[in-house]
């Protein structure tokens, strides 16, 4: 690469900076001004606050750390004593967003990312582009952070009492996770559901590999047909299969119980166990079948040309080429279980209550703030868990020498 | 089997009854329905826990289906797979399972303990039997909570039921369950129906659609619920003035949580809540909750259990016995429904007309949402 380097002009203030800073501020102003049910008076206000702050921004350039930093205790004040301290924090917010698309715009910035050659137009959707972006991930995880917020709620509903709005210690309590950790209640779910989850994603894995491998030979007869009855359990609505799987594993559990022998809650588990791993064989299908596009089925010839058997080719060769496929049908297998409500509302008696079905029971019946504790505790768990998994899978690709990070 | 047991219990005394229950083989595990939060507790502080003390063998699991029990005891009735072994439901419910078939008969005399003077239990209990298959276990009432701080100055805390349509002294929103039962009364009685009179004005058709005409005064200020814990959360975020619930969940959150809320007694609509035992449970099983039913249900117990929840006993011989709240110490009796100050103006469930006209007063009512 050359160094050769263009210089970004400054865009003008009077046609571009001040008047797209007066309007974004305006908008920023329309939902502050709503809280006190003036919100055209706080766009007025908020355009005005806009230009002053690039106004500021084109005649600071050079200061632009100090003015930034000023600019934000400023809004925090504002917001300290006009509200209290909740409102600081969104003061502060708003001054640092403000601030930095002040300077974003006046500088230039704006058009760094894009090949000079670039007109307006193209310069404009590129960054409405990565807005709407940015917009995406905002919806996707914005609704998770109120309910962890609330998980720390002193009182036994989901409101936001003013004590936690300004911060205050005495609004804050661990007691819905006391409860989540400490109780019957709660901890026997978490138990079925670390003992249903695993056993229904082993057999799931088991068979749907099996399976996709079966199905990826071209001599089967009826590929299409068997495909689809085995992917079925993911298309049918959920509430059919439940009801299904309520009239057959009935009579099988009774049948089990009176004939065999058997124990009640033993069967209760294994009945809930099956019918979770139907439901997940679709997913692990899904994965490997399409893994097993790209293997490379001389490899396999190679393998038996050199005496091995079908399962030591299958176990030692196909098996580690087909795994990320493998492993991440499992994940899926295993969150449909972990997440699973109707199901094992229909076909689990009480014993084998799962922690979705006691979440879904205690929102209807008591809206109990335990709910956000335990919602809380899964999400911190399941981001550990992939992070971990990703991390892992970059690992063996660089011991593998597949990937250059 | 099943003869030798009527047998022995039948000549047997009361207290020998435990006896003969406890000669046949009877089950450790069991199954208890009922419907989740503080009530939930309650049963388990005041009868699981005690049981399970005396019978550290048994093991007790629940599931707070209370609300389907109806549609569930079909189905596992249908599929030959009874996993219930006692069953929580309003008298309502009750008696339907008991029309269908699907919850045992009971002959209270015989299951039930005496009072502690002698009393059968049937006379205990009194009027409150309404099914062959139903056990009372309490009196609850659906009645309405306010939020205080909301109540306008210089006007006088809402006491009538006919200020929950009073909307120009009380502004603010109103949340009602969303079924006609209670509401379509509340209607009638503010539309200047007496009180004896409301059941026959609303077995007629005009008389419906004038209660429908009076709920469509205020449906533009109703957040319609259907959970019983919606009424509270509603009220703690101060998003409804007022609005009905039972009235355990509303001194729930006055008294052990603390919310700026009160109650106002007026025109409560007491109902019942008990046991039935699903029919056809294997002899052991059915043998252990006959003995925990004999147990669970006695004049003590009872009492007990309104140390947890302000929920009326339904014994008349537990009514003397209600004592403190077992974590705050202050005296229940005053928040009980039953109370002579709380039951100034109260209104009785009519069991058989509702039984009688539901089907067609609820379609009509959620056609009257929907418009």
């Amino acid at each position: 690469m050359s160094n050769l380097t263009v210089d970004i002009p400054r865009p003008p203030l009077n046609g571009f900076t001040l008047p797209l800073m007066a309007v974004f501020a305006g908008c920023f102003g329309f939902v502050v001004g709503n809280v006190f049910a003036q919100p055209l008076i706080g766009f007025l206000i908020g355009a005005v606050v806009g230009a002053g702050v690039a106004l500021l921004a084109h005649n600071l350039p050079r200061s632009r750390r100090n003015v930034r930093l000023g600019l934000i205790a400023i809004f925090g004040l504002i917001g300290l004593i006009l509200v209290g301290p909740g409102a600081m924090v969104a003061g502060l917010l708003i001054g640092a967003v403000l601030s930095w698309a002040a300077y974003w715009l006046d500088s230039g910035a704006y058009r760094s990312r894009v090949p000079i050659y670039y007109t307006a137009g193209q310069t404009l959707w590129h960054n409405s582009f990565l807005f709407i972006c940015g917009l995406v991930f905002f919806f996707l995880i914005a609704p998770l952070l109120p309910v962890m917020w609330l998980s720390f709620n002193a009182q036994n509903f989901f409101t936001f009492t003013p004590e936690m709005l300004n911060f205050q210690a005495e609004g804050y309590s661990l007691k819905h996770y006391r409860d989540f950790l400490g109780t019957e209640e709660w901890m026997v779910p978490l138990k079925n559901s670390l003992i249903i989850a695993p056993f229904a994603t082993f057999i799931s894995v088991s068979l749907g590999t099996l399976a996709a491998i079966g199905l990826s030979q071209s001599h089967v007869p009826g590929r299409q047909a068997i495909m689809a009855i085995l992917i079925s359990p993911m298309i049918v609505p959920l509430i059919i299969s439940a009801t299904g799987m309520f009239f057959f594993y009935a009579p099988l559990g009774n049948w089990l119980e009176a004939t065999l022998g058997l124990n009640r809650s033993f069967v209760g588990y294994l009945k809930v166990i099956l019918a979770h791993a139907a439901l997940g064989v679709p997913f692990v299908i899904i994965t490997v079948t399409a893994t097993l596009v790209g293997f490379d089925k001389s490899l396999t010839r190679a393998s038996a040309n050199m005496g091995a058997d079908p399962v030591t080719t299958f176990f030692r060769v196909q098996m580690p080429l087909i795994l990320p496929g493998v492993i991440s049908g499992g994940l899926f297998a295993f969150i449909t279980s972990f997440d699973e409500v109707v199901v094992v509302l229909f076909v689990g008696s009480a014993q084998q209550q799962t922690l979705p079905w006691q979440m879904f029971t205690g929102l209807r019946e008591q809206i109990s703030p335990t709910i956000l504790a335990a919602a809380t505790i899964l999400v911190t768990v399941s981001i550990c868990l992939l992070t971990t998994v990703e991390l892992l899978r970059r690992r063996s690709e660089r011991l593998r020498g597949l990937s250059p990070g | 089997m099943k003869l030798t047991t009527t047998l022995l219990t039948s000549t047997a005394l009361t207290v020998a009854a435990g006896v003969a229950a406890h000669a046949q083989e009877m089950a450790n595990d069991m199954t208890f329905v009922s419907w989740g939060g503080a009530y939930q507790a309650s049963q388990q502080n005041a009868y699981a826990e005690p049981y399970k003390e005396m019978h550290p063998e048994v093991s007790v699991v629940w599931d707070e289906s209370s609300n389907e029990a109806v549609a569930k005891l079909r189905a596992m009735n249908e599929a030959g797979n009874i996993t219930w072994d006692l069953v929580d439901v309003v008298a309502a419910d009750a008696m339907r399972l008991c029309d269908e078939g699907l919850a045992m008969e009971i002959d209270h005399d015989e299951v039930l303990a005496d009072a502690p003077d002698g009393t059968e239990a049937s006379d205990d209990f009194g009027d409150l039997i309404v099914s062959d298959c139903f056990i009372p276990q309490i009196v609850y009432s659906t009645t309405f909570g306010y939020r205080t701080d909301m109540v306008p100055e210089g006007v006088e805390a809402p006491n009538d039921i006919c200020d929950v349509w009073d909307t120009e002294t009380y502004p603010g929103k109103r949340s009602l369950e969303k079924r006609p039962i209670n509401n379509m009364e509340w209607a009638l009685l503010c539309d200047g129906v007496a009180k004896d009179e409301v059941y026959d004005v609303l077995a007629t058709d005009d008389g419906q659609q004038r209660a429908l005409d009076k709920l469509g005064e205020i449906k533009d200020d109703v957040i319609w619920w259907s959970a019983g814990a919606d009424t509270p959360q509603l009220l703690a975020d101060g998003e409804v003035f007022m609005g009905s619930t039972y009235n355990g969940r509303l001194f729930s959150a006055i008294v052990e949580q603390d919310q700026p809320i009160a109650m106002m007694w007026d025109a409560q609509v007491f109902d019942l809540d008990g046991w039935i035992v699903p029919a056809g449970l294997p002899e052991d099983r059915l043998a252990r909750v006959m003995d925990f039913l004999h147990f669970a249900t006695d004049t003590q117990r009872l009492a007990d259990q309104a140390a947890y929840i302000s929920y009326g006993p339904a014994r008349a011989s537990s009514a003397p016995m209600v004592g403190k709240h077992a974590e705050l110490g202050i005296d229940m009796a005053p928040h009980m429904p039953t109370d002579p100050n709380n039951a100034k103006n109260t209104f009785l469930y009519n069991y058989e007309f509702w039984a009688d006209y539901r089907d067609d007063i609820d379609a009509k009512f959620q056609a009257w949402l929907a418009q």
